[in-house]
This record gives structure tokens, sequence and C-alpha cells, in this order.
């Protein structure tokens, strides 16, 4: 934790926000990748200490939030069977879809299980041979690595009452996708210091140089942002594009060999639906042959679910950086983290949800 | 005193003393036993020896405060404290918070059947023991069983009843603008003890639910004679909930220091790990003092005789009924309630 605090020092901050505003000349736009670095923002206040014109554009990095609806739709048909244990991370629990939340599942009598680790969701079907236990790989390449363990161990001790309900995306092809979007106005990426850790900076080098766009790998904690923000604008204000370490006490440049062997053992990239962003190509992870037998979606015939959205939510535009919360009819008003219409009011990496928790002047009481 | 439950409730063991079963809440000789050999002996006093539906007691001029709480805490022995001295604790808590004395507190059990008459008994000695500490008396209360898979091991309910002893009632609507907020000692450290408990983890040093009474610190406040506008004790929903019950009751904006709040190393360790903000984690044993600023100095020394008692902001003159908190970078955001519960993230 001490480790933690240098990174909190108030004398820091200062220091890093007073060179910011000593290097910026023009205005910029700035997209930190992930909900937590968003997070962090808002709950430090650090958009506060940015000088007027730098701006930050908050991205898709929430898990919860780009997981399109049809997929919790598919979670709701698998956890309603009788035999099944789903267990997944709690955060998926609230989602509202068209049917309900996974939450409401649970009141409703399905055997949903909040779990820390889908290690625990191996241990499950080890422990209740008779029960189908399947396990929602949600996430990024920080959650890659640990699912591919969970499914190379359920395969090495013969547990095919196991599965995987695989939702995993990757970054990297939606930085391309957003800067594909003909009104971005994404100038330069905070990308997610975590995602590094894992993956590495090599796959960022070709969208800094054809793009032209600085990105910067960044931590989470207010020295982390500040100096990830510092980093670009040096770049930005200098006419540079390239890769830049900014959390070189996490991220290694090929990032953690263990991990991406483990990850390519188990899965191999596919085209995935986003939330709000369409079909990327080879934006995803799915089982390899060698592992498909463990995919929940076709061994429970629900491959062809379509999930609906609420039409009076803009999630879709907010997750691009090209609307903010506040740009929202329904923020505040129709749309609360009591009754949320869409994903990014209710996950607690949701760009909404970070808005309604900790400004003062956004959003009345819902 | 760290404890593990002789054996798991339901394991059909029960321990060396048998397993409670159903025909121990059926109202023959077997409930009699339960109640006369094991669960009694814990609290004794002459009120329960009139064997009788309901306790006698003469209020002695006073106003007095009333409370119910319930209690379903898993694991049933904690770091620091177990469901018994958990559910006497509370009573007495709630009482403090309107400013009077521990009195007679009502005890109701449902316990599971296959509950161990071991923890049984343990249970029973631990909320004598809170409730002696404090010259509180249990004097009635309720004994059920439900079959196995219908309860948790067991829950407690509690009622209490005493006596009023502060100058005026310490209520939000007594607070004041510019009263200074006083808290009494560090955060989070029950939800984090048991939360930890359930992981199965540890962080360096032991870390202990803060379960304890409040009302000896209270007590010297109001000897002392220092103004209490309005008390709170910052269970479920952490000091965030206190906070924004008051400020939302009274509609006054309340100006809080995050840097003023503390936070030991294992719960400050403990949150980062699941993700949680040590603001909105549970205590049991913590309470915020909403007093005049002419007062803070003194009230703040004699609760600093109890606990790592610190001032953590004022309230204002705007009629919001926010809380803002202040960053050590001088920036601010509101404080609200989480939805739920706090969840922990996925990455």
């Amino acid at each position: 934790m001490r480790y933690v605090e240098a990174f909190r020092s108030p004398e820091a901050v200062r220091q890093l926000a007073e060179a910011i505003r000593a290097t910026v000349t023009r205005p910029w736009s700035i997209m930190e990748v992930c909900g937590g670095q968003t997070h962090a923002i808002l709950r430090f206040g650090l958009d506060q200490l940015l000088p007027s014109g730098l701006d930050l554009l908050h991205g898709p990095g929430c898990p919860v939030c780009v997981t399109p609806a049809a997929t919790l739709d598919q979670a709701l048909a698998i956890a309603a069977q009788p035999e099944v244990v789903f267990c997944t991370f709690a955060d998926m629990l609230p989602v509202p879809t068209a049917g309900g939340s996974l939450a409401e599942a649970k009141a409703g009598g399905a055997d949903i299980r909040a779990v820390y680790s889908p290690l625990e969701a191996v241990r499950v079907a080890a422990e209740e041979p008779h029960r189908q236990v399947v396990f929602f790989a949600v996430g990024f390449e920080t959650t890659a690595p640990a699912n591919a363990l969970a499914l190379h161990l359920a395969n090495g001790q013969g547990l095919e009452n196991f599965s995987l309900l695989v939702a995993q995306v990757l970054v990297p092809p939606a930085l391309e996708a957003l800067l594909a979007a003909p009104d971005h106005r994404i100038d330069a990426f905070l990308a997610a210091g975590h995602v590094c850790t894992v993956m590495g900076l090599e796959a960022y080098a070709p969208i800094a140089t054809s793009r032209h766009v600085p990105i910067v790998a960044t931590g989470f904690e207010p020295v982390d942002i500040l100096s990830g923000i510092l980093a670009a604008v040096r770049q930005l204000e200098t006419g540079q594009a390239y890769v830049e370490n900014g959390y070189a006490r996490a991220v290694a440049a090929a990032g953690n060999p263990a991990a991406r062997a483990l990850i390519d053992e188990v899965f191999e990239p596919v085209d995935r639906e986003w939330r709000g962003m369409g079909c990327l190509p080879a934006s995803g992870l799915g089982l390899r042959p060698a592992y498909r037998r463990f995919d929940a979606a076709a061994r429970f015939g629900v491959s062809s679910a379509s999930g609906a959205e609420d039409a009076r939510c803009i999630a879709g535009r907010v997750l691009q950086g090209l609307a903010r919360p506040g740009d929202c009819p329904a923020f505040g008003t129709d749309c609360t983290p009591r009754h949320p219409l869409g994903v990014t009011m209710v996950s607690s990496e949701g760009a909404c949800s970070a808005y309604y928790q900790y400004r003062q002047s956004e959003g009345a009481e819902g | 005193m760290t404890h593990g439950p002789d054996s798991a409730p339901g394991d059909g063991s029960g321990g060396s003393e048998g397993a409670v079963q159903m025909a121990h809440g059926g109202g023959g000789r077997m409930m009699q036993d339960l109640i006369h050999g094991v669960i009694r002996p814990a609290f004794p006093n002459q009120q329960l020896e009139h064997n009788h539906d309901g306790a006698f007691f003469t209020p002695q001029g006073a106003e007095l405060a009333f409370t119910s709480d319930g209690h379903v805490v898993q694991p049933l022995f904690f770091p620091g404290g177990d469901i018994g001295s958990l559910a006497i604790n509370g009573a007495i808590n709630d009482l403090a918070m309107c400013g009077a004395e521990p009195g007679q507190i009502s005890v109701s059990l449902i316990i599971e059947e296959g509950f161990s008459i071991a923890d049984l008994r343990r249970i029973a000695a631990s909320m004598g023991s809170a409730a002696a500490a404090m010259g509180a008396c249990i004097v009635t209360g309720d004994t059920k069983v439900v079959e196995r898979g219908k309860g948790d091991g067991i829950f407690v309910s509690t009622s209490a009843v005493g006596p009023v002893r502060s100058a005026s009632r310490p209520v939000p609507a007594a607070v004041r603008p510019g009263d200074s907020i006083l808290l009494s000692g560090d955060i989070g450290r029950h939800g984090v003890a048991i939360m930890a408990a359930r992981a199965g983890l540890t962080f360096g040093s032991p870390l202990l639910s803060d379960c304890a009474p409040l009302w000896p610190t209270v007590r010297a406040l109001i000897e002392r004679g220092i103004e209490l506008h309005c008390l709170r004790d910052l269970t479920r929903g952490g000091l965030a909930a206190g906070l924004i019950e008051v400020a939302e009751t009274v509609l006054l904006a309340v100006e809080v220091e995050n840097a003023a709040i503390p936070v030991s190393e294992p719960v400050r360790s403990a949150c980062e790990l699941f993700g949680l903000d040590a603001i909105h984690v549970a205590n049991e044993g913590r309470f915020i003092a909403f007093v005049p600023s002419d007062q803070e100095a003194e009230a703040l020394a004699l609760m600093r005789r109890f606990g790592d008692a610190r001032w953590i902001g004022r309230v204002g003159e705007e009629q919001s009924g926010a809380v803002v908190l202040q960053s050590p970078y001088g920036t601010r955001r509101r404080l609200r309630l989480p939805n739920g519960e706090q969840m922990p993230r996925i990455c």
C-alpha cells in the first residue's frame, strides 16, 4: 500500500498538473481507454486540474459495458437451465436487458453464483459433477489469461461438465475502429495499463504510426494518469506520435509471456460484436478447435440469441467518446443507477455511472 | 480472540454436545432443556427467573429510546467478534445514538436444525458478557428452530429500550450550519474483516472487526455537557451512508475532507484488492457526532480517549442535502450511495 500512496501524493499531483498546464498551448482531446481510468479521473477529480481546452474522452474499456445485450440474453438462457450453475464476476449481475438481469434471474431461483476467479468455477465443477458449471468469460486481455487457465485446468482434470460462455474482447481492434469513425475527436490515447501488462506494447505501434496518434500505456493512480496525460501532450505539442510506456513499473514491452502463451493455447481471434459499435473484425477471442467442446453457447444451443437495447440509450456513442453522459436527455432523470436504461449507467466502470456517482452538479438523485 | 466454529452448522455432528433438533423448538421438554440449560445461564438476571412471557420494568421519569435490529452475519464467528457480541453491541449502539443508556434488551433466536449446541452456548455467552460489560440486561427472548436449509445457522434479532441521558435528542433535525463533524475512529474494519474471513485472506497484521459498544464514548460526551446535535453509527453503508442520510434528512450541505478520514493500512490494502472504497464499508464500533464548532476541540479530546477520533468536516449553509468530499488535490466530488452493495470489479 505504501507503494500505492506514492502514486497518490498531493505534491506529485500538483507538480504534474503544473507541468501539463505549462506544456499545453492548444486544445487537445485525449481518450483514456479504460473504464477504471475514467473512474479514477472522476473519483479524484483529476479533470478539474487540467487546463481548459484539454479534454478527456472516455473510452470503451469497460468489459461489462461493451458486452452486447445478445450475449447477456445467452447468459440468461443458459442460467435458466435447471442443471446449470452459472458463475460470473459480480459486475455482470445488475446489467439490465429486455429479459431482465442476472440478479433478477438469481432472485427468481436460477443458480447464479458470483465468484472472484474462474478457478472457483472450476472447483465447483469438480465438486458438483452432476451439475453443468458455466463461467461467463467476459473481459479484455486482462481476464483472458485466467479464463484460459481455467479451461486448461478443466481440460486436464477431464471436467466435461465445465464450459465457458466466451465474450472476450481485444483493445487494439477497438482503437482502430474508433479512429476509423469519420467524426472522431481523438488526438491521443492513454492505453489501459493492465492490458499492456499482459499483452505488451507491440500491437499499438502500427496504430500510432499509421494514424499518427500518440499512445501512452498508462496506470490507474492519480500520478500515473497525470503522467500519461503529460506524456501525450508533450508528443502532441511536438508533432510526434509513438508508443510510450508510461506504466513501466507494471508493463514490459513484450507483456507477460506466460499469460500470452496460455491465451494462445486456448483462444484464437474472432470477429466480435461490441455494444453500440457493431461487429469489429478480429476484435474478440473465441475457443480454438481443441477447446471448442467447452463452448457453453454451442453446448446449450444459444448461439443465435439477439438482444434488444433501449432505444433512448446513447451508450454506444458514449463508449466511443462521441458523446458525454451529460449529453443524454435521459441522464439522471429517466436513467439512474436505480433505473438504468443502459449498461454504462449500471456498470461500476461505466462512464455514465462515474459521472452520476462523482459529479456534484450533474444528475438528480434517482 | 479468533474463534472457528467447533463444527459447521448442519454437518450432523453438532460438536460434543450434539446438534439442535426440530424438537428443540417444539415447546416440549427438549425446548425447556435448551432454554434453561444452554441459553438462559448466559443471561443471569431476575427478570428471566420469573419464567414468564415478558419482562416488567418501571420507567424512572426519563424519556425512553426504543430500537430494533436483526443480525444475519456469516461467518458467525469472525476475527474480533461473533454474531452474539455483534447483536448486543448493535442494540447498545443504536440506543447510544439516541443518547440513551443501555437498558433492557430482548433477544430472539432463529436456529437452523443441526446447529451445534456448543456454538449456541458460545454465542449465548458472548451475548451475556457484551450486555454485562455495559450494564444492560437481557430480560426477555424467544427461541425458534427452523428446518435444515431454511436458516443460515442462526439469526439473532434484538430489541432494546434505555433511558435518554443527553440533554436533547441527537437527531438529524438538530444539525445546524457550522456544526463540526467528528469521527470516532478508523473506518472499514468490520466489513473488511468479514470479507477477508469469507475469502480466506490475511493482510499481514491480523484484521479484527471493530465490533464494540459506543456508549462509554457517548456517555463521556454527555457528562461533559457537549451539545450533541446528532449522532449516527456507521454500520451498513459505512461512513458514506451515515453522512448522506443525515445530510439528506436535514437538507444541508456537508463538506468532508477525504484526507482527514483515518483508514488503517490493512483495510486500505484489502480495499485496493477488493476494488472497494473504505468510505462505503461497514463498521460495528464507529460513529459520527455533529457538535457545535465551539465545542469541537473539547469533544474531540474526549473522543480521543476512546479511539483514533478525528475532525472530518463541517456542515455548510447551503440547503442542498449533498455531501461533498474534498480531495487532497483541492478537487471536489459528490459522495453518493451505491445502488446496492459494492461489487468487486472484473479487472
